[in-house]
């Protein structure tokens, strides 16, 4: 029905039979940053685990290219499809480039094996990456930041038009979230979809095109962040009063905590909350 | 300066220019691929050697003329000893050491253990309690009823530890401890029924500690074409496999399924150390040992650990067996023992200079 190139369609996911999601429908817009976020135990890893096959829906289906993912040849949907989950395991002394060149498997066969065009592709991978001078060293030495992109260089030789990524600045000083998100950024700039799963929802109103942001395993809201970063959203989603204003450096919407009654009775939001004795703040005054 | 001297000098600027612009990452690679090529040939060439050590040396002492005759010459007072004795068991050794070796790095890599060994899948406990439960039930039987029995009893554990770890939902971690389960269990029982009936013991005692002086009488045929051809199966798994080896869920965005790969190297493990295990009985710390000094020396890329793993404890176990014809002349200590008196403390040696590679 629509032009994207992964979906979920009336899915039922979870482990075992603890299902997170029921009856989920998603549609990961085309040549977008899509950014899942939501709180803890919303069902935004599990819905990425879903979309990159590791879990199978016990009901309903998750499509690529408009086909069953779960029908397709694991090795062709690497080759559509790249992922970079939470915590990927270094081998012991493990080189750069022999872990980005990994990337390579999807591609690779019994009788096609090391090729130049290999060879080139890894190149161009650590080139995008930044990190063609680390070539030779070893994985264990690098920095977590150095270390991301690497791994982000092994899933880029992969060659795959989308990219799922889950959490990729967990474990990341600021500096270097950043430095991630910028990569990525650059990524959807050069024509690639992706989907990343991110806990800083500033951060996800910067570089996301594309939010869904979920709660209890359902999609709450869907939409450009603009349109979908509000006041009334994140209380929604997250249970949190706030503000919204504009970053002053990207111009697109940053959220701003309101401060807590006990040592903010005098802070404007705190005033306006009571003003307009808000739903949470009734909420709150109940309990 | 000596003339010599000022000539390497003034020799020099062009290569080693050439070397540094080609920078580090092309010329580190190739070099380490370079130093693995000339280790497989290094390696091969070891391996001649020991198998005609291994032919040449044995518990009755022979010049080299004799040897060769006992070889060509069927009339020749050596040939009983030479052709029939020492050849098939030669064989054998390479076959069973490849096996262990290669079945050793497939555990540790499909587990991403580096303590895994074939041993760890239940395979030696399946093996001794498959035969101590025919020898308690049916008596003696042959050395063909043996080996029948104790293979059976390898394949029977390594599919319940496969279960018992929950079968396609199997982690690393599950699988090591199912088979400790299975192997503890395992070893009570072998000891009861040993305790209870005292020809079991007896028709054990040959069995339990690893030899290779039944080669002659062993089916080598299908000994060497099941470990042949579960060894050329086990190495085709070396890219998927590098590909486990960065977690579960990066395997599988790159278009590998880790329970059928985990499936798969069962069923090879099985078949390698289940005949090693079947024909010689049960010998440890190959399995454990190789695939470490082979990591040391290849790093960590398996299209390299699995051939040199089963090159490496091909070797081993052969210099282990003429070892042990050599030390107690006129009589032998089993190859099983030797291995495990140098496997042991060397193991520990390792263990204690250079932390286990995680894997």
């Amino acid at each position: 029905m629509t032009a994207s190139p992964l979906s979920v369609q009336d899915a039922t996911i979870g482990y075992g039979r603890v299902a997170i999601s029921e009856h989920l429908n998603v549609d990961i817009p085309e040549g977008e940053f899509t950014v899942i976020l939501g709180p803890n135990a919303c069902g935004k890893s599990t819905l990425l685990k879903a979309l990159a096959r590791m879990l199978k829906p016990s009901d309903g289906r998750v499509l690529l290219d408009g086909k069953d993912i779960h029908s397709q040849p694991t090795r062709a949907v690497a080759r559509r499809l790249g992922l970079l989950p939470q915590a990927p395991i270094a081998p012991d002394g493990i080189t750069v480039a022999d872990l980005v060149a990994r990337g390579r498997y999807p591609h690779q066969g019994i009788l096609r094996q090391w090729s130049p065009e290999d060879e080139q592709v890894v190149a161009e991978a650590m080139a995008a990456t930044d990190i063609t001078e680390l070539a030779a060293r070893g994985v264990d030495e690098l920095s977590g930041g150095q270390r991301q992109r690497v791994w982000i260089a092994m899933v880029l030789a992969q060659q795959t038009p989308l990219l799922l990524l889950d959490e990729p600045t967990t474990y990341l000083d600021i500096t270097h979230q950043i430095e991630v998100l910028d990569l990525c950024a650059k990524l959807h700039r050069e024509g690639r979809t992706l989907v990343a799963v991110l806990h800083d929802l500033n951060q996800a109103a910067r570089y996301a095109t594309h939010l869904i942001a979920m709660r209890d395993g359902a999609v709450v809201a869907e939409g450009p962040p603009a349109e979908i970063v509000t006041a009334e959203t994140v209380h929604k989603v997250f249970d949190l009063p706030c503000r919204i204003i504009d970053d002053p450096e990207s111009g697109t919407p940053l959220v701003i905590p309101s401060a807590r009654a006990r040592d903010g009775e005098n802070s404007p939001s705190a005033r306006a909350r009571d003003e307009e004795s808000s739903p949470s703040a009734r909420a709150r005054d109940l309990v | 300066m000596s003339t010599a001297q000022r000539a390497r000098n003034q020799a020099q600027p062009t290569p080693a220019g050439l070397d540094s612009n080609r920078g580090p990452s092309e010329s580190v690679p190739q070099k380490r691929t370079a130093r693995r090529v000339s280790g497989i040939l290094v390696l091969t060439a070891a391996l001649a050697a020991l198998a005609l050590l291994s032919i040449a040396v044995g518990s009755r002492a022979m010049g080299l003329p004799e040897v060769w005759d006992g070889l060509t010459d069927r009339a020749s007072d050596a040939y009983p000893v030479v052709t029939e004795l020492r050849v098939p068991r030669t064989i054998l050794g390479l076959a069973a050491g490849a096996a262990l070796g290669l079945a050793g790095a497939l555990m540790q890599a499909m587990t991403r253990n580096p303590l895994a060994d074939p041993g760890l899948l239940g395979v030696n406990t399946g093996a001794a309690v498959a035969v101590v439960t025919a020898s308690y039930f049916i008596g003696s039987f042959g050395f063909a009823g043996t080996i029948s029995f104790a293979f059976l009893g390898a394949a029977i554990a390594a599919v319940a530890c496969y279960l018992i770890a929950g079968a396609s939902s199997a982690t690393p971690a599950r699988l090591a401890l199912a088979g400790a389960a299975v192997t503890a269990a395992g070893f009570a029982y072998v000891s009861a029924v040993q305790l209870m009936d005292a020809a079991t013991l007896d028709q054990m005692r040959f069995w339990s500690v690893g030899s290779l002086v039944n080669a002659h009488v062993a089916p080598m045929l299908p000994v060497v074409l099941l470990i042949g051809v579960a060894s050329v199966i086990g190495v085709l798994l070396a890219r998927p496999l590098n590909a486990l080896a960065l977690g579960d869920a990066t395997a599988t965005g790159l278009g590998v399924d880790p329970r059928v790969l985990r499936v798969a190297g069962i069923v090879v493990i099985t078949v390698l150390a289940g005949t090693a295990t079947a024909v010689c009985g049960p010998i440890v710390f190959v399995g454990l040992v190789v695939p470490h000094v082979v990591r040391a020396f290849t790093g960590p890329d398996q299209n390299w650990v699995l051939p040199y793993s089963a090159l490496t404890g091909a070797a081993f176990l052969v210099a282990a067996d003429v070892l042990g014809r050599v030390i107690a002349r006129p009589g032998e200590v089993q190859v099983g023992i030797v291995c495990a008196v140098f496997g042991g403390p060397f193991f520990l040696y390792l263990v204690s200079r250079r932390k286990v590679a995680r894997l």
